[in-house]
């Protein structure tokens, strides 16, 4: 589409790509290897690191409900969130069946649209 | 002779994670690298550098922050910093996983060099997974999961790019809403400890509240916080049930 001379200026592109964009994610994965390596995954400190890994994702979880880029920012707020506790509902009555709740919430999402269209 | 039944079992866990290519979070994981590779043609980032990009990162949101950080001619500092922000997750999720799929034997340069296949969705598919399947098997069928991902997301980005211009608005919008209810149902799932599900809400709670209040670290703050909530509140829970019992 824009054939941005920016981006063909040879090796430099892909070293900017190799240190903003690889090296400052493996160092993460690194350090999170020679922490876990040393702890086993019922120590008090594992409890807190899976708990704040949790909650990380799910932080993540909530952003891409609530503010979401893209084809779903056209969506309304409350029927994406409806769509997602129904969905998780389904999940638990079927007895934790992923597949059930991941269809429940397309279907609500998408039968709410049709039915507002 | 048991050196080589154990080698030949490795063999097959490692198909076996393979395998998990054929899975709904493989389906979902595709498909949201399906609308990355719409995005990133959009921005006139060539081919080669994103698929580039996807095998040397493998993850997902700091894919999208360092194009967008390149298309905005953002320096090589500035990039890295908000790059490694939000990379920061992968940390604690690195930590927590690392005694589930490791033996007792295993070379900490094994777990370094696989380490980088970790990410949110080799992260909730490997936790789910590991536990039916015996300790010997566990990194093996990770690495094959893990490795199997990554190439097949950088084929799926280089054969893709450019093909793909723009997807209709309710197929992106189907694959968009794929994953979070994917990473909710999942995550529940594979909880073992109950702090976990007491995270999940606290994350889910707090994520929101924080975007508002540190907009920019909404996640890395939500995440500490809601972590340490839900630790404290475990902990509480499980002191009164020892003093019960006693």
């Amino acid at each position: 589409m824009s054939p941005d001379s920016l981006f063909d200026n040879g090796y430099w592109t892909y070293l900017y790509i190799l240190i903003a964009g690889w090296l400052v994610t493996d160092v993460w994965r690194w350090l999170g290897v020679l922490i876990g390596n040393r702890l086993s995954n019922d120590s008090e400190v594992m409890y807190l690191v899976r708990s704040i890994a949790t909650a990380l994702v799910a932080a993540v979880i909530a952003q891409m409900v609530l503010y979401p880029s893209g084809a779903l920012s056209t969506t309304p707020v409350w029927l994406r969130i409806s769509a997602c506790a129904i969905g998780f509902s389904a999940f638990l009555l079927s007895r934790q069946r992923m597949i059930v709740g991941i269809i429940v919430a397309e279907v609500v999402l998408f039968g709410g649209l049709f039915a507002m269209s | 002779m048991k050196r080589v039944d154990s080698e030949k079992s490795s063999l097959q866990w490692f198909l076996r994670g393979a395998a998990g290519i054929i899975s709904i979070p493989a389906f979902i994981l595709m498909g949201a690298f399906v609308g990355f590779c719409s995005f990133s043609y959009e921005t006139g980032v060539p081919m080669v550098q994103v698929a580039f990009m996807t095998g040397m990162m493998w993850a997902l949101p700091g894919q999208l922050i360092l194009i967008g950080a390149m298309i905005a001619g953002a320096s090589l500092p500035a990039a890295a910093i908000a790059v490694g922000l939000s990379s920061m997750r992968l940390m604690p999720m690195v930590t927590v996983l690392i005694p589930e799929i490791r033996s007792k034997s295993t070379p900490t340069w094994k777990l370094l060099f696989l380490s980088h296949f970790i990410a949110v969705t080799t992260w909730v598919y490997t936790m789910q997974n590991v536990r039916d399947i015996p300790e010997n098997g566990r990194l093996p069928f990770f690495a094959g999961f893990g490795i199997t991902m990554t190439c097949a997301n950088v084929v799926l980005v280089a054969v893709l790019y450019g093909v793909i211009d723009r997807l209709p608005e309710m197929v992106a919008g189907a694959l968009f809403f794929l994953t979070p209810i994917y990473f909710i149902t999942s995550i529940w799932a594979s909880a073992r400890t109950p702090e976990v599900y007491f995270a999940m809400v606290a994350g889910l709670i707090l994520g929101p509240i924080f975007h508002h209040l540190t907009p920019g670290y909404s996640i890395l703050v939500a995440g500490i916080a809601g972590g340490i909530v839900a630790f404290a509140l475990e902990r509480t829970i499980r002191k009164f049930r020892g003093a019960d019992e006693s």
